[in-house]
Parts: structure tokens; C-alpha cells; sequence
């Protein structure tokens, strides 16, 4: 009787019950909160924004796979969630098609060409808002109200203006809650703040990375930021800068895998947008800072390898 | 023998595609082909300057000595290369300085150089000739397939005509340098996969 207990197995004992499927269910639902608000203060249409590239991108994940004779992984969840950011990361009024085709493009080109999930290079949701941003760029920065829908700017946009514009800034409590221009589901730093913790606290994500980033660009904001304002927390709170250090650039394929690198890619991502935000031609720069670290991102893993256990230095190997 | 030249001929245009399949001589093939216009002229110049270029080097490959082949093969290219540049300015000025810089750098054209060391300098006057207009003609395709893909999305238009109506909303990125790797990759792309399903079967 004792023998049949005796269960006979090879490495490795112990296993963790996150899975791909469980880990994407995770980040979608704190984003849930971020997105709700977006529909909450931009109203059905952005709704519609969602859905359309949500569906685009999982029924380009299907048929991309299925012409490339592979088995189709839509279940996983990964396609919905490149396609709900892709829908939160365009602003309510540009036209309905425009988030299908940025899901088509990071969906085929961005993730399936280059091997499908865990093999891409850069973030599909951003290479797809860089994309979008560069070929529509009156549509993507056509920026309306909550609620009413009337033309306004971002924050970021109302600052690079000019510092007489800066009057127009509107309140720090309204850029908490979310009740300014922007894209859909960028604008509640509030609700994004909660999915961040959540997902913190479930240890789907690495609190280093939000961490380093938010830190470097409050400080870097303090130090150089317009006179007049608050500007190490203007600059937390405006823009795509809550829903990048949270969801985007902590997503597990294009961020460094070792702690170390973790805190220089989060930091490289905040001096990065401080630098495009308060010297570039852009108004708002997380998305592009965001991919320029997942290119370095190889490069920074290869640089802080850590020591394994027993190894000498080759320094100390005298 | 018939059937050797016509391989030679059309070797340049399918099997061995200096941009397709050799995958040389890339910078100006993708700075040139933004509208098909630019991509045409381009083509037509590299045609007659690869045509010229192979059947000169393969004349003279006796008399050029080993050791400097290659500065006596940029002096026969950049002669060339003057007479279309010069020729240009003088009938159509427009293309000319929209195309630039590019047809200076004719010259440092890898597949014109790559064509004349692997093939010219070692072959007659006769398939060298036929393998400079073939592979002239593949880049030329080769850059007007890229060009009507860029232009078509990044501007609604072919050879400059409107094709898509006014309201379309031309995908800018395709005619700036993102698009030029972007339509490269993916048309690559489809070649291995087409070559590799072949393969298979």
C-alpha cells in the first residue's frame, strides 16, 4: 500500500500555477477600472473603440495563424489584451477604423511575424500607437473634452504651448480622476493606479520597473520643469504616463528579466520621456521612450547577468 | 546555347533579384521609392548603367589587372554614372533633384559592383551584357513593386494619379523611411515563406 503513494518524477518539483492564460486575465481586469472610466467620461463611443480593437486583434491572431499552419492561441488572452491597450491609447474622436488597423499591424507584423507571443521585440501595442501616430497624426491627436466632446488640448500639449498658456492648465484633482483630454483610457491616473497595485500585489507584475520609472520622471520633472508648478506631479499625472509605467513597459517579453535591469530600464524609460516631453518636437513621450528601452532591453539583460552561486570573478580568480 | 543566354537574361529578374533575393543595394532602393515616378527613372538609369558597366568591364577584363580590378571597375561605373547624371540635369531637372544625391551614389551601387567582380569579369561580352540588362530590369521591378505598395497606402496614388479618391486617409508612415522596411520585410517575408512551401513539396 505504502509503495503506490511513492510518486517517482523528474525535475522540476515544484510549479507555480500562473499561467499565460491567468496572468493575461489579470492585467485585462486592472485594466477594467482604467478603461471603465474612459467610457464613463468620453461616453459609448469609446466603447466602440475598445471592441473594435479587441475583435481585430483576435481575429487577426486566428487567421495569421491559421495561414501560417500553427495552432491558434487566441484562448491565451494575450491578443485581447494588445487590443484593449491599442483601444485605450486612442483618443475618442479619431475614426472608428483606426484602432482595427493599428491591431492588424501589431498583431500580424509586430507579434506573429516576428514568432508570435513571447517573441517579440517591442511592445505590439506601442509599435502600433507609433505607427498610427506617425501616419494619421491629426486624427491621433485630435483631442475633445469629457462629457461635452469639444476640441481641447492635453496638459503636455497646453505646456509645450508656451508658459502664458500655462493658466489653461486644468487641476491636479481633475488630472487624478481623469476629467481632461487625452486618449481613452490614459486619462484616469486614479484608476490606473488601482489596476497597478492590484496586479503589484498579485505578483503578476514587478513593482521595480513602475517604481524606477515613475521615481526618475517626478525627480527629472521637479528639477527642469516649468516654474509655477508642482511640475514633478504635472508631469506624473499628465499624459500616457500611468497606463506606460503600469501596463506597457512592464509587459514580461520586452522588459529585462533580471532586477537589475529592471531598475535601469525603468529608469532609461523616465529620463527618455523627461527628454522628449521637455526638449523634443513631441508633446508626450512614454510610448516612444517605452520602445526604445525594449530595443535596449537584450542589451541591459546581457550587462546584469547575476553572479551565479559559487562563481568567482575573474578579477578575484588570482 | 540559345537556352544559357535567355537563363542569363532572366536570371537577374526572378531566381537572383539584386533586391528580392541578393538583397543588395538597398539604401537608395528604399529612399528612391516613395512615388513610383522616382522609382521609375531610378530603375531606368541603373538599367543603363549596369548594362554598360558589365559589357565595358567584360571587354576590357583581360587588359585590367588583377590587383586594381576594382578601382578600375569604380572608374568605368562612375564614367557612366556621370552620363546619366549629367543627363538627367540637362532634360528632366525636376526628377533630378528630387532623386539627389541618389544618382550620385550610383557608384557605390553594390549590384552594379557585385555584377561586375562575380560575373563581368569573368564571363564574355555578350552574356555579360545580358546579365547587366537582366539584372537591371529586376531592380527596376523590384523598386516599382515597393514604390506602387508605398505610394498606393502612403498617398492614395500611382504614377502620381489619384487612384483612391480624396477622403482616403493615406497611411503617412508608408512614405516616410518606416514604411520603406515595412514594405521590404514583409514582401521578403512572403518570398522565403512562397520559396520554402516550394521546397517542401
Amino acid at each position: 500500500m505504502q509503495q503506490e503513494k511513492l510518486v517517482i518524477q523528474s525535475a522540476p518539483h515544484i510549479h507555480s500555477s500562473m499561467t499565460t492564460q491567468k496572468i493575461m486575465f489579470y492585467v485585462i481586469s486592472a485594466l477594467v477600472p482604467a478603461a471603465a472610466a474612459g467610457v464613463f467620461y468620453f461616453g459609448l463611443r469609446a466603447l466602440m473603440h475598445l471592441l473594435i480593437s479587441i475583435l481585430l486583434a483576435v481575429l487577426t491572431e486566428a487567421v495569421v495563424q491559421k495561414l501560417m499552419h500553427q495552432p491558434i492561441t487566441i484562448r491565451d488572452g494575450s491578443a485581447i489584451l494588445t487590443g484593449l491597450l491599442i483601444g485605450m491609447n486612442l483618443p475618442v474622436a479619431a475614426p472608428l477604423w483606426i484602432g482595427g488597423v493599428g491591431s492588424v499591424f501589431a498583431i500580424a507584423l509586430v507579434k506573429q511575424a516576428f514568432g508570435g507571443l513571447g517573441h517579440n521585440f517591442m511592445n505590439p501595442a506601442l509599435a502600433a500607437r507609433a505607427m498610427m501616430l506617425a501616419s494619421w497624426p491629426s486624427f491621433m491627436t485630435n483631442w475633445t473634452t469629457p462629457f461635452d466632446g469639444l476640441a481641447t488640448a492635453t496638459p503636455l500639449a497646453i505646456l509645450k504651448a508656451g508658459i502664458p498658456n500655462t493658466t489653461a492648465l486644468p487641476t491636479y484633482w481633475d488630472m487624478f480622476i481623469g476629467n481632461i483630454g487625452g486618449c481613452i483610457g490614459e486619462t484616469s491616473a486614479l484608476a490606473l493606479l488601482l489596476g497597478g497595485v492590484f496586479l503589484i500585489y498579485k505578483e503578476v507584475i514587478d513593482y521595480r520597473i513602475p517604481l524606477a520609472y515613475i521615481g526618475t520622471v517626478y525627480i527629472f520633472g521637479s528639477i527642469f520643469g516649468a516654474d509655477g508648478l508642482n511640475s514633478g506631479l504635472f508631469y506624473l499625472l499628465a499624459g500616457g504616463m500611468m497606463l506606460g509605467s503600469i501596463f506597457m513597459a512592464t509587459d514580461y517579453v520586452s522588459s529585462p528579466a533580471t532586477a537589475r535591469g529592471r531598475w535601469i530600464y525603468g529608469i532609461g524609460c523616465g529620463l527618455i520621456t523627461m527628454l522628449i516631453r521637455l526638449w523634443g518636437s513631441y508633446p508626450e513621450g512614454v510610448s516612444f521612450s517605452i520602445l526604445l528601452m525594449n530595443i535596449a532591453a537584450p542589451l541591459i539583460e546581457r550587462f546584469t547577468i547575476p553572479k551565479k552561486f559559487g562563481e568567482v570573478s575573474k578579477k578575484n580568480a588570482k | 546555347m540559345q537556352n544559357k543566354y535567355l537563363k542569363t537574361l532572366t536570371n537577374g529578374i526572378f531566381s537572383e533579384n539584386p533586391v528580392f533575393r541578393l538583397v543588395l543595394g538597398m539604401c537608395p532602393s528604399l529612399a528612391v521609392t516613395t512615388a513610383v515616378d522616382n522609382a521609375f527613372w531610378m530603375g531606368v538609369m541603373v538599367i543603363f548603367v549596369l548594362t554598360f558597366s558589365n559589357m565595358f568591364i567584360s571587354m576590357l577584363r583581360n587588359l585590367i589587372p588583377d590587383k586594381i580590378r576594382i578601382p578600375s571597375f569604380i572608374v568605368i561605373i562612375a564614367t557612366l554614372v556621370t552620363v546619366v547624371d549629367l543627363v538627367m540635369a540637362a532634360y528632366m531637372p525636376a526628377m533630378h533633384t528630387t532623386l539627389g544625391i541618389f544618382i550620385p551614389l550610383i557608384v557605390v551601387n553594390c549590384i552594379i559592383l557585385a555584377r561586375a567582380e562575380s560575373f563581368a569579369y569573368k564571363n564574355g561580352v555578350l552574356a555579360s551584357t545580358l546579365d547587366g540588362f537582366g539584372m537591371g530590369v529586376g531592380y527596376m521591378l523590384a523598386v516599382l513593386i515597393l514604390a506602387a505598395i508605398r505610394e498606393l497606402l502612403g498617398n492614395g496614388s500611382f504614377f502620381g494619379i489619384n487612384l483612391l479618391g480624396a477622403g482616403f486617409p493615406a497611411a503617412k508612415v508608408m512614405v516616410q523611411a518606416p514604411g520603406a522596411f515595412i514594405t521590404l520585410g514583409v514582401i521578403l517575408g512572403i518570398i522565403k515563406l512562397m520559396s520554402d512551401r516550394k521546397k517542401a513539396e
